[in-house]
C-alpha cells in the first residue's frame, strides 16, 4: 500500500526543506529568542533574589526601630517617674518648711501675748494700787469723822484688797 | 496559554464550517445517488483522496466541475531526461511527452519496456504544503525574533505574536534542559524547537480542511521519517563514548556479551521506527476518523429520511468531537515526538 511506502519526492523535498528551515531558524531564530528569554529569567531571579535581601534588611530595621521605641518608652516612664518623685519630695519639704514657719509664728504670738498679757496686768495692778491708795485716802479722811461703822468697812476693804492681790499672783503664776 | 486557547477555538470555527459543507454538499450528493442509481459513491477514494497526496491540489467541487490548482511536474526520464510541466496535462490520464498517471497514482513513463516510474520529484501536493508551511513557520519564528531584538526584554512582556510564541519555544526549550542535561542542551534545543513548532504547525494545517490546510503533511510517512532520521543522526552523532560502549561491550555476564550488542543496535534503530510510526499512524488515524464521520452522511443519503436525518446530527456532533480530539492529539503528538527525541539525545550524551 501506498501509505507506508515513502514517497522519494515527498522524501527528497522534505529532507531540503527541513535541513534548510532548520538552518534559518537554528541561526536567526530560536537561539535569539532563548538567550533573551534566558536572559529575562536571570534578571526576575535576581531582582527576586534583591527583594528577599530588601525584606530582611526592612525586617531588621523595623526590629532595630521596635527596639528603639520601646527603650525611649523606657526611659519616658522613668524620668516620669523621677518627676513625680521630685514633686512629691518637694511637696513634702514645703509642707514640712511650713509646719516649722507656723510652729515659729505660733510660739511667738504666744509670747508676745504672755508680754501683752503682763503689761497688762502691771497696769491693772498700778491702776488698782492707786485707787487703793485714793480709797484709803477717802477712807482715811472718813475716819477722821468717828464713825465705827465706817472703820470697820475700812478694815474689810483692805481685807479684801490683800485677798485680791494674792489672787492676782496666782494667776500670773498659771501664766 | 490565552492565546493557545484563542488558536484551538478558531481552528475549530474553521473546521465546523468544513463539516457544514460536506452536510451540505451531501444534499448534492443524495440528488446524484438517487439519479444514479447508489453506485458512485466512492467512500474509500474520497477518504484516500484526502489524506493521499496528489499531483494537483483539489480546492473545490463546482457544478462545472472540480477545480484545481496544477502543480509543477518534475521528472527525469532515464531515457529522455529532466522533465518539467504543469499537471494539468496529464489531467484524466491524458498522456503528455510520454508520461502519465499510472494505476498507483504516480506519473509513469511509458516505455518499450511497458510502465517505468521515472525519477520523480515533483511539487507535488504535500511538498506544497511543506513549503507553504515551512514559509509560515520561519515568517513566525523571524518575526519574534525580531521582536526580541528590537524591545528591551528586561523591561517589557513579551505582547503579540512573540506571547504567543514564546511559551512554546520556552516549553521545548526547558524540556530540553531536563532531558538533555545543562552541559550541552544549548546545542540541540534548535533542533527540538524546529521539529516541535513544525510538527505542531503541520498537525494544525492537516485539521483545517481547506487551501492551504488540509495537506495530510504529518500523517505521511516520508515526513515523519525525515523527522526520525534527524533524531537518529543526533541521537547517534552525538553520542559519547560512554553510550557506545553501552551498546557494544555492555557490563553485562559473559555470556551475555555477544547477545547485547545485537539487542542494543535493534533497540537504536527501533527507536527512530517508532517515532516515525507513532506520528504517523497518529495524525492518519485522526483524519481517516474525522472523513469517515462526515462520510457517513453520504452513505446514509440512500436511506429513509428519519435515518439520514438522525445520522446526519451524529455525523456532525461525532465530526465536532473527533476535530476537537485532533485539536488535542495534535499538540500531544508533537510534544511526544520532541520529548522521545530529547530524551533519546539525553540517553546519548549521558557520562557514566
Amino acid at each position: 500500500m501506498n501509505l507506508v511506502t515513502p514517497d522519494t519526492g515527498l522524501l527528497f523535498w522534505m529532507v531540503v526543506i527541513f535541513a534548510l528551515l532548520f538552518f534559518i531558524l537554528a541561526r536567526f531564530g530560536f537561539p535569539i529568542i532563548t538567550s533573551m528569554v534566558e536572559k529575562r529569567n536571570a534578571a526576575i531571579d535576581k531582582s527576586l533574589k534583591d527583594a528577599d535581601e530588601v525584606e530582611a534588611l526592612m525586617v531588621a530595621t523595623m526590629k532595630e526601630h521596635d527596639e528603639m521605641l520601646a527603650e525611649i518608652r523606657r526611659e519616658q516612664s522613668r524620668i516620669l517617674k523621677e518627676a513625680t518623685d521630685a514633686k512629691n519630695t518637694i511637696i513634702a519639704e514645703a509642707r514640712e518648711e511650713a509646719r516649722a514657719e507656723r510652729e515659729k509664728i505660733l510660739s511667738e504670738a504666744r509670747t508676745q501675748i504672755a508680754a501683752e498679757k503682763e503689761s497688762a496686768l502691771r497696769d491693772i495692778r498700778r491702776e488698782v494700787a492707786v485707787l487703793s491708795v485714793s480709797v484709803s485716802e477717802k477712807i482715811l479722811r472718813d475716819q477722821l469723822s468717828p464713825e465705827a461703822a465706817g472703820k470697820a468697812y475700812l478694815d474689810r476693804l483692805i481685807a479684801e484688797a490683800g485677798g485680791m492681790s494674792t489672787d492676782i499672783k496666782a494667776e500670773e503664776n498659771a501664766n | 496559554m490565552k492565546r493557545i486557547f484563542l488558536i484551538l477555538a478558531a481552528l475549530t470555527v474553521f473546521v465546523i464550517p468544513g463539516n457544514g459543507n460536506s452536510v451540505i454538499s451531501s444534499e448534492d450528493h443524495s440528488v446524484i445517488s438517487s439519479e444514479a442509481e447508489k453506485s458512485d459513491i466512492d467512500i474509500p477514494g474520497i477518504i484516500f483522496g484526502h489524506i493521499g497526496d496528489d499531483y494537483e491540489w483539489h480546492l473545490l467541487d463546482t457544478p462545472k466541475g472540480p477545480v484545481a490548482l496544477p502543480l509543477p511536474v518534475i521528472v527525469r526520464s532515464k531515457t529522455s531526461g529532466w522533465h518539467c510541466f504543469s499537471s494539468h496535462h496529464l489531467e484524466h490520464g491524458a498522456v503528455y511527452k510520454g508520461f502519465h498517471i499510472g494505476e498507483s497514482g504516480k506519473v509513469v513513463e511509458d516505455t518499450p519496456d511497458g510502465e517505468v516510474r521515472p525519477l520523480d520529484i515533483s511539487i507535488t501536493k504535500n511538498v506544497l504544503a511543506l513549503m507553504l508551511s515551512s514559509l509560515l513557520l520561519a515568517v513566525l519564528v523571524l518575526l519574534t525574533a525580531r521582536w526580541y531584538r528590537r524591545h528591551d526584554v528586561l523591561h517589557e512582556s513579551p505582547k503579540g505574536l512573540a506571547a504567543l510564541m514564546e511559551p512554546l519555544i520556552v516549553m521545548v526549550h526547558t524540556m530540553a534542559r531536563e532531558n538533555i542535561g545543562e552541559k550541552d542542551y544549548r546545542k540541540f534545543s534548535p533542533y527540538l524547537c524546529t521539529a516541535f513548532l513544525f510538527i505542531l504547525l503541520n498537525n494544525f494545517l492537516g485539521i483545517i480542511p481547506f487551501f492551504p490546510g488540509g495537506a495530510n503533511l504529518t500523517g505521511n510517512i516520508a515526513v515523519t521519517l525525515v523527522l526520525a532520521l534527524c533524531t537518529f543522526l543526533s541521537v547517534n552523532l552525538f553520542g559519547t563514548k560512554h553510550y557506545y560502549r553501552e551498546i557494544f561491550w555492555p557490563e553485562v555476564p559473559g555470556f551475555l556479551k555477544p547477545i547485547m550488542p545485537v539487542i542494543e543496535v535493534f533497540s537504536a534503530l527501533v527507536k527512530p521506527i517508532s517515532l516515525t510510526i507513532r506520528l504517523f499512524a497518529n495524525m492518519l488515524a485522526g483524519h481517516i476518523m474525522i472523513l469517515c464521520m462526515v462520510c457517513i452522511v453520504f452513505v446514509m443519503a440512500e436511506f429513509a429520511p428519519v435515518l439520514f436525518g438522525s445520522m446526519t446530527v451524529i455525523s456532525v456532533l461525532f465530526g465536532l468531537f473527533l476535530d476537537l480530539l485532533e485539536c488535542l492529539v495534535a499538540f500531544i503528538q508533537a510534544y511526544v515526538f520532541t520529548m522521545l527525541s530529547s530524551i533519546y539525545i539525553g540517553l546519548a550524551r549521558a557520562n557514566e
